[in-house]
């Protein structure tokens, strides 16, 4: 299968992935908006998302896109130091075409993951995995507008996940335009295309995530309350 | 004294070729499978002739020096291969490329071999386009055409200022086929140190391991070699560093005559020397000459100026500027053949007007052509090169310095003659088999097809015709009755003498245990080659420079260090071999030149010029080849055997390109 | 005025694969600006052997940056740093200050072991060649040369891709020792031909399949491998041989 024995199949992996869970972080940002707008409004679309056998599913392919993205993303890194040779350069000059994001797509990876972790138990634990088993919470599994204001209230919280959002945006700004390039999508017109596609597109996500955090964080109370 | 038999096919010249292979003997397909080859060298020659070999069958061993066969010098030509194509419409045939190339080598070439060339050109072509080779095209999709020295016609096929390295990267991407396929088995950092001969054949090669330093035995029904030229017997030339002439002085050693050693050609454009720790010569490709135009100061005082500095070659005003070539050529101009343009230019030198610091130099210049067809253009043609002239001088060509009255002067280049490439070399037959019976020599190496002098874009093309044209078919002539020999044991006692014989000539040259490094030596030898065997030649001049190399022999005999041993890769020890050799080269060309007592293409005998300072060829005496051949040791000098040139078509005239 | 300059010259020096390795140092002096930096460690030899020292070897051969021979990574960047891209053969001492460091290593890949000092062993580029990186058309009687016609843009852009020298700076500079550019160039000089076209999806898997299994690294599109390329081979040749290898899978 060449998907998973050839470099490039690997790497399509990684690409396509990547790119499923960037269409998915899209989908996020706009739901995280609702917040912003109406708090009634978002804890529907939770209640939409909440134990229904489509969400269910839809949050199992997710982790598997999760899983296969992380796991070839240790399998070609240890393969890389492989081939790296095991002797290094004593002097290293980065040329300056090089991205900094490009060189540390692993060490982002891991920052990404866990802040995810982190995300994880704020969130989709009180929520659906509680509506799943039962759990009793502070809240109801639904309400995520309570547990949005009640977890970013906490400062350290908020400029945690302001970490976590800066260490996406790097990630993303080098994983949108490689994956094209991988895909073979990319050529030479092409290339600052999608590069700078990327950023627009990266950057609004990432910016909608934060607003959100940043609102919640400087007046819990009002932001559910704009209109 | 030896006669010899250049084995040229009766009938008309037009003809000879196609009857040949008519009537040439073949290989049956299954003994083909028997039968070994040996290629030694896999530049433009080499691959060619071991992927074809290999295609058609047999079993190939080729070696190289580098890494990679791809890295043979031949990568770094950079103007183009001619073929007789016609595609533009001006009058090309075979017959006129033929006696372009007969006359631009001063009818001192083979006539029968030219015409084979010519005839064959054509095919090069097509096979190297059906490689894959991205040759320059027009917007109408066809190949594009330049011209070149010596030449009225454009029938130079070419790849950006990289022809050579397209061309070599053909022949090694079909090489790689045939490795691939296991017919040719590749030998990378190997180099030839001897042939071995058996029953008056050549059945094998003795080859050093670069890397670890061992002797090997390989055994063959055929020893092609296909290393190159000597140009860097005069330590400064355009020549890569390894370039070396160990493998054909060896054979010429063992019996085989090596011809013309005295016809080396010296590129008017290179870029000059710049000082002592200098190590090569950088060439600047020819094809500037179609676009630049070559000057020196009118006046003297100009000249003395640009040589302290004081003025640059932007500040000297269009009436003030000798276009030399221009002038004493009006038919060909800038685009005379190369020894007539480097030599012209050593002429103005000479008498004081070179424009650099060290007074030899002359300027090519842009402005004309700039103004002419937009820096955007030129820099389309020319961009690499003027680039990496930029990198080398830290001057850029093609920049605007000046304008006085309204005309715009652009930064010249400098550039200087250099030795380029060797003419001469192993003598061979219509079938380029030397006078070693299995033993042939392709490619520069050999010396049948250009005469005394080279033209601009020939060298690819004979490379390209020796290898994939050529010796695939005339070296079945000889295996035809080899197969009843199938794969010849190395446990002889030939390859075992031959091989101690290596063994201890290398443990000579460790324990000579002496002062001096190798370059050292070579940068002497040199300078002496340069300054007494050079451009201009003299009788006077050529006796001093062979008492001097019989010194050089003596110093590197006695006063030579190898560090290291001999095991392993040790660097110096096999710079040291060549360096034997290029002396022996060295006294080679020295003898040919001292005994041709005329002046013709690339070797001028200042007492024999013209009124003007033209070349004065002595048809009636030097009508032939001059093939020497090696007497005992090193020191005796080698015997003179003359081949006689029979021309059937071309009557032998003055060369004449100013009208 | 010409610049002359000295420095400290800090080199590798290896005893073949197995050797552990390690720096030596030699001040270097007064060397004119005009020197190229083979010619200035032609003159670290000249010293060295005058000592009755081993020379440090390196590969080297056309000095004119074509073949492709040369192969040092100095103060951090393969070949040393220039402006548009040069082979070590063609950077010049003018390019340095009086009083630098300069250290001078060798490709250090795991498919390019040290054979000795900076020399070290490319077969490995010869053998992705030979997996795939030809037409498969014999000797003799091609057809005529302009018979098939060729858009000059499409010559053109295979003229960049072919003009790779093969001397390897993209896998020494690329973190994961990657040879996708080296692949890339070929399989896309080939593949905008037609001539090439006709095998085009074999030769994409054959030679990916082949530097595979030759143990480099897979590409993470850093773009390092260009920006050292002394040929200015680019990345759109990576994106091409993805696209070829793709969809020849996907046709399989």
């Amino acid at each position: 299968m060449w998907l998973i024995n050839s470099s490039i199949g690997k790497k399509v992996l990684m690409s396509v992935t990547g790119m499923a869970l960037i269409l998915f972080l899209t989908f996020h940002a706009c739901m995280n908006v609702v917040a912003l707008i109406d708090g009634d409004a978002y804890n529907m679309v939770c209640e939409f998302l909440g134990t229904n056998w489509y969400a269910l599913v839809g949050t199992a392919a997710l982790a598997a896109l999760a899983v296969v993205h992380i796991l070839y993303a240790v399998i070609l890194t240890l393969e890389n130091r492989k081939a790296r040779g095991n002797n290094r350069y004593a002097v290293t000059a980065k040329p300056e075409k090089v991205e900094w994001a490009s060189q540390n797509m692993f060490v982002l990876g891991v920052i990404v993951i866990l802040g995810l972790f982190l995300h994880l138990y704020n969130f989709w634990f009180n929520m659906m995995f509680a509506e799943l088993v039962g759990m009793e919470g502070m809240f109801a599994p639904t309400d995520g507008y309570a547990f949005i204001q009640q977890t970013f209230s906490c400062p350290v919280t908020a400029v945690l996940y302001l970490i976590w959002l800066a260490a996406l945006w790097f990630h993303l700004s080098h994983g949108f335009w490689s994956s094209l390039q991988t895909l073979g999508l990319s050529g030479k017109t092409w290339f600052c295309r999608w590069k700078l596609i990327g950023i627009i597109w990266v950057s609004v996500v990432i910016i909608l995530f934060a607003v959100v955090v940043l609102a919640f964080a400087l007046c819990p109370d009002c932001a559910g309350s704009y209109c | 004294m030896a006669t010899i038999n250049s084995r040229i096919p009766e009938g008309p010249i037009a003809e000879k070729w196609t009857n040949y292979k008519a009537h040439q003997r073949l290989v049956n397909p299954k003994n083909k499978l028997k039968l070994d080859v040996i290629v030694v060298g896999t530049g433009l020659a080499g691959a060619s002739a071991a992927a074809s070999l290999g295609e058609m069958g047999f079993n190939v061993l080729n070696f190289c020096i580098q890494d990679s066969p791809r890295r043979a010098h031949s990568i770094a030509a950079q103007g183009g291969i001619n073929a007789a194509k016609n595609y533009q419409n001006d009058g090309d045939s075979v017959y006129r490329l033929f006696y372009d190339t007969v006359k631009g080598g001063d009818y001192r070439a083979r006539e029968a071999n030219v015409y084979r060339l010519a005839e064959v050109s054509n095919n090069i072509i097509d096979q190297c386009v059906a490689q894959g080779v991205p040759f320059a095209r027009e917007y109408g999709g066809m190949l594009a055409n330049r011209s070149f020295g010596g030449a009225q016609v454009s029938r130079t096929f070419y790849a950006k200022g990289q022809t050579g390295q397209q061309l070599l990267l053909g022949a090694y991407s079909s090489l790689s086929k045939q490795v691939h396929d296991g017919k040719v088995k590749l030998y990378t950092r190997y180099e030839m140190e001897d042939v071995v001969i058996v029953d008056g054949r050549a059945r094998g090669i003795i080859a050093k391991n670069l890397v670890t330093g061992k002797l090997e035995r390989f055994s063959a029904n055929a020893v092609v070699i296909a290393t190159g030229g000597y140009g860097n017997t005069y330590f400064l030339s355009t020549n890569a560093m390894g370039c070396n002439c160990t493998a054909a002085i060896q054979c010429y050693r063992k019996g085989a005559y090596f011809a013309n050693p005295s016809y080396v050609q010296i590129h008017p454009t290179c870029i000059p020397v710049h000082g002592d720790k200098q190590s090569k010569l950088t060439l600047m490709s020819e094809s500037l000459r179609n676009d630049g135009r070559i000057w020196v100061p009118k006046k003297l005082e100009d000249a003395q100026k640009l040589q302290s500095g004081q003025i640059k070659g932007s500040d000297i005003p269009e009436e003030d500027r000798d276009y030399y070539l221009e002038r004493r050529y009006p038919a060909f101009g800038n685009l005379v053949p190369r020894d007539v343009a480097s030599r012209a230019a050593k002429e103005r030198c000479d008498k004081g007007y070179g424009v650099n610091n060290t007074g030899l130099a002359v300027f090519l210049d842009f402005s004309e052509s700039i103004e002419r067809l937009g820096i955007d253009e030129i820099r389309q043609r020319y961009g690499n090169l003027f680039d990496m002239y930029e990198e080398i001088t830290d001057v850029n060509p093609g920049e605007l310095a000046k304008e006085i009255n309204g005309v715009k002067y652009y930064n010249p280049m400098m550039i200087f003659p250099a030795i380029h490439y060797t003419m001469g070399g192993i003598w061979v037959d219509y079938e380029l088999q030397t006078s070693i019976p299995g033993l042939f020599a392709i490619g520069e190496c050999n010396f049948s097809d250009h005469g005394a002098n080279r033209l601009g874009a020939s060298a690819l093309m004979q490379g390209l015709a020796d290898g994939y044209f050529v010796l695939p078919y005339t070296i079945q002539n000889y295996l035809a009755d080899q197969a009843i020999w199938p794969h010849i044991s190395t446990d002889t006692i030939e390859f075992a003498e031959t091989e101690k014989a290596v063994d201890a000539e290398i443990d000579r040259l460790m324990n000579i245990k002496g002062k001096r490094s190798v370059d050292s030596i070579h940068k002497e030898l040199g300078h002496i080659m340069w300054e007494h065997v050079g451009m201009g030649r003299t009788k006077e001049g050529l006796e001093k420079g062979l008492e001097l190399l019989k010194n050089i022999r003596k110093e590197f005999n006695t006063n030579l260090f190898i560090p290291g041993t001999k095991e392993g890769l040790n660097v110096e020890l096999d710079k040291a071999i060549h360096l034997r050799d290029f002396i022996l080269m060295g006294e080679l060309i020295a003898n040919d030149a001292l005994h041709r007592e005329e002046s013709c293409g690339g070797h001028f005998r200042e007492e024999h010029q013209t009124e003007d300072g033209e070349a004065k060829r002595d048809d009636e005496n030097f009508f032939y080849v001059g093939c020497w051949e090696y007497q005992q040791n090193d020191d005796t000098k080698p015997t003179l055997i003359k081949e006689p040139l029979e021309y059937e078509i071309i009557k032998v005239q003055t060369r004449n390109y100013k009208n | 005025m010409e610049k002359i300059i000295s420095f400290t010259l800090k080199y590798w020096k290896q005893n073949g694969p197995k050797d552990k390795g390690h720096f030596e140092q030699r001040e270097m002096k007064d060397i004119t600006g005009d020197t190229s930096f083979l010619e200035m460690l032609d003159i670290l030899n000249e010293q060295l052997i005058e000592e009755g020292k081993e020379p440090f070897v390196f590969d080297h051969d056309c000095r004119e940056g074509i073949c492709g021979m040369c192969s040092l990574y100095i103060n951090g960047t393969p070949h040393g740093k220039t402006e548009q891209g040069a082979t070590t053969c063609q950077l010049y001492m003018r390019r340095f200050n009086d009083g630098d460091v300069i250290t001078v290593e060798p490709w250090r890949s795991a498919a390019f072991p040290v054979i000795k000092d900076c020399m070290v062993d490319r077969t490995a580029f010869d053998k992705i060649i030979q997996a795939g990186g030809y037409t498969s058309i014999r000797t003799g009687q091609a057809q005529d040369a302009n018979a098939i016609l060729i858009p000059k843009t499409d010559a053109d852009e295979a003229m960049d891709c072919a003009t790779c020298i093969g001397c390897g700076a993209c896998v020494a500079a690329c973190k994961n020792g990657s040879a996708m550019l080296f692949v890339s160039s070929k399989v896309s000089q080939l593949a905008l031909l037609p001539q090439g076209r006709v095998e085009a999806a074999k030769r994409a898997k054959a030679m990916v399949a082949k530097m595979d299994e030759l143990g480099f690294g897979n590409c993470t599109n850093t773009r390092a491998c260009e920006a050292v390329c002394p040929k200015n081979e680019t990345i759109a040749n990576v994106a091409r041989l993805n696209r070829e290898f793709i969809s020849a899978k996907l046709a399989d």
